[in-house]
């Protein structure tokens, strides 16, 4: 599913070069559920950026789904975004003024579905995260864990096989979080759907199979745990 | 496949324009003024020359007129047509001697008590031959105009204008009765065509013409003219036929070398060709202030939609997330400028034709509104979205997707 190899992010600031990522090298496979970790400024911002197309790298290979993306246009990596990517972000990043409805209709405006299989892929969305009957309120109108549910749904009405998901639960109380995290971890069982998932909280982080730590923009540790049983949450 | 985000972004286009309903009309204000002072510079513009166009229709094409100068009489000038050098042997010559004049008209002319019956009317009264229907292009709808023998023979036979008609018979057919035109009985033999108002607003209708030589002697007691009208054979000749008449008349006068005609020769063509030049040249004028107007509307909406675009950038940095490319954002943005300017250009189409009715009604000038200057306007307001939306669309389509994102 993903590929990196000498992935290498550079930022000048004036004379001064930051490594943000410095030749990571890593492959998630099709179905997996990681965590990233690491401290604020380890690299797994930038990271997260790239595997979610939104940057570019300065050297290395990135393969998404079979494509070779760290050479791509803006425009195709928009492409790419919309079609294998969902993302679901700490801030929930609903459009305000507009209703549940109409935001997670936003990614199917952008490749050109018709207003009939829109509303209805919407429907089947925002129900697939328990929000049947709030189609029409808008995003003030919700509480947090329903802003943040909108947003899953939004991340999955394009039927990405992977969903990038940069601290999903960091504005939410534990209980509204489990909530999160169990449908992640549905997603994850029920549709194979792969889920990589940035963090800093260990307790979220468990509900990973895999965990990889990020340092200083290395890769300093790649866990997978075995026998893991998924635990916590309300069930 | 583009065609189907229209739809979703006119959608945004207008909600946003609602929550921000203060601002959207203050920047549509702009443009509102400017399109309406377009519609109603154009319609001022047009009234004016179609009123000139009528005006030129009505007195007739090619007309020169030839009038008496003025007279010094112990140090004072009297104005012109004072003079009484003017005689109808100088209209024969004209006939005869200039090749570019087709035919010429003498005028006598005052204002007479007319009286039918129990009934009597104030009008003007003009002595003319027969050639006065071919220049002034003037035919009677029944009866018969002057002829030859009514001139020669100084009838007292006459033609009136409709509002005589109006006037003095109401119903009743006219030809044939006797008015009597300062006590003077004259048959009516027939009715002039309604020719509406002259350019100086009189009523051209409201007249009565009778044989030139029964006017100057039954009626004003005269033996000169008060003009003669001359009609040219064609406007190229016009030139040449005023030429010829001022050269005529100059030799026929004895005019000394050095000295003042005593007659002047107007080209009334010329005189209406200079005053629609005039017009036009005024409301070219008024549509370029008014243009100016749209283009400060048009800064105002480039000025809104930057900074529409900086506070939405995070908005922008979603749509981003999700799969916009840089050509979905810079639409929806051109969209919402040309909500901006359309709106504002249909609402100004409004108000500019509002203002021209007003306008219109005072009296003072005619107005009118033409499809093309509505087309104009609402082009012109559209090409004002396009043109000062592109630069912000432009701005906000080149965006980071992550900076846009972390935007705060």
């Amino acid at each position: 599913m993903i590929e990196v190899k000498g992935l290498t992010k550079i930022y000048s600031l004036g004379e001064q070069e930051v490594r943000a990522l410095d030749g990571v090298d890593l492959s998630i496979a099709r179905g997996e559920f990681v965590a990233i970790m690491g401290a604020s400024g380890s690299g797994k911002s930038t990271f997260m950026n790239i595997l979610g197309c939104l940057d570019r790298p300065t050297s290395g290979t990135y393969t998404l789904d079979g494509n070779a993306v760290a050479g791509l246009s803006r425009d195709s990596l928009a492409e790419i975004r919309n079609r294998l990517i969902g993302f679901v972000f700490q801030g929930f990043n609903l459009l305000p003024r507009t209703t549940a409805m109409e935001n997670v209709e936003l990614p199917m405006l952008y490749n050109g579905l018709m207003a009939d299989e829109r509303r209805r892929r919407a429907h089947e969305s925002l129900a697939s995260v328990g929000l049947t009957g709030r189609e029409g309120h808008f995003s003030n109108q919700l509480s947090g864990g329903q802003q943040q549910r909108v947003a899953i749904a939004r991340a999955l009405v394009n039927g990405p096989p992977l969903i990038l998901a940069d601290e999903p639960t960091g504005n939410l109380d534990s209980r509204t979080s489990a909530e999160i995290m169990d449908i992640f971890c549905k997603l994850n069982e029920e549709k194979g759907i792969t889920v990589v998932l940035v963090t800093h909280e260990p307790d979220i982080a468990e509900y990973a199979r895999r965990q990889i730590h990020f340092l200083d923009g290395k890769v300093v540790k790649d866990e997978v745990r075995q026998g893991f049983v998924r635990t916590g949450g309300a069930q | 496949m583009r065609r189907l985000y229209f739809l979703p972004a006119i959608r945004i286009a207008l909600r946003g324009l609602r929550v921000n309903k203060m601002r959207s009309a203050l920047t549509m204000l702009g443009i509102i003024i400017g399109v309406a002072a377009v519609i109603t510079m154009l319609a001022v513009g047009t009234g004016a020359s179609v009123k000139l166009q009528q005006q030129a229709a009505s007195i007739g094409s090619n007309i020169i007129l030839i009038v008496p100068g003025s007279t010094i009489s112990g140090g004072a000038r009297s104005g012109t047509g004072s003079n009484n050098t003017l005689v109808l042997a100088d209209l024969d010559a004209i006939t005869a001697n200039c090749p570019a004049i087709e035919a010429a008209a003498p005028s006598v002319r005052g204002s007479a008590q007319v009286v039918f019956e129990e009934k009597n009317w104030s009008t003007s009264v003009m002595g003319t031959n027969e050639d006065y229907e071919r220049v002034r292009d003037w035919k009677v709808t029944s009866g018969r105009y002057l002829n030859r023998q009514d001139i020669d023979g100084r009838t007292k036979n006459c033609v009136v204008g409709k509002t005589i008609v109006d006037e003095l018979f109401g119903q009743e057919d006219p030809i044939g009765k006797i008015i009597r035109i300062k006590k003077v009985p004259f048959t009516i033999v027939g009715v002039l065509e309604t020719r509406g108002q002259s350019p100086v607003g009189q009523d051209q209708d409201d007249t009565i013409l009778v044989p030139v030589t029964t006017g100057q002697s039954r009626l004003f007691g005269i033996t000169w003219l008060n003009a003669i009208m001359a009609k040219g054979k064609s406007n190229e000749q016009m030139g040449k036929a005023v030429e010829q008449v001022t050269a005529l008349l100059h030799e026929r006068h004895r005019i000394p070398e050095g000295e003042d005609d005593d007659f002047s020769v107007r080209n009334l063509s010329d005189m209406l060709a200079m005053a629609e030049t005039q017009t036009k040249i005024m409301a070219l004028l008024l549509g370029s202030v008014a243009s100016v107007s749209l283009l400060v509307g048009g800064i105002g909406i480039m000025n809104i939609m930057l900074v529409s675009v900086t506070e939405r950038t995070r908005e922008i940095g979603i749509r981003m997330a999700v799969g916009a490319k840089g050509r979905d954002i810079m639409l929806q943005f051109l969209i919402e400028a040309l909500v901006l300017s359309i709106l504002g250009g249909l609402l100004g189409i409004g108000l500019g034709v509002l203002l021209s009715k007003i306008i219109g009604s005072f009296g003072t000038f005619t107005t009118q509104v033409t499809a093309f200057s509505v087309m104009l306007a609402f082009g012109f307001s559209m090409a004002v979205g396009i043109f000062f939306g592109f630069y912000p669309a432009q701005k906000a389509a080149a965006l980071d997707p992550i900076a846009a994102l972390r935007y705060e």
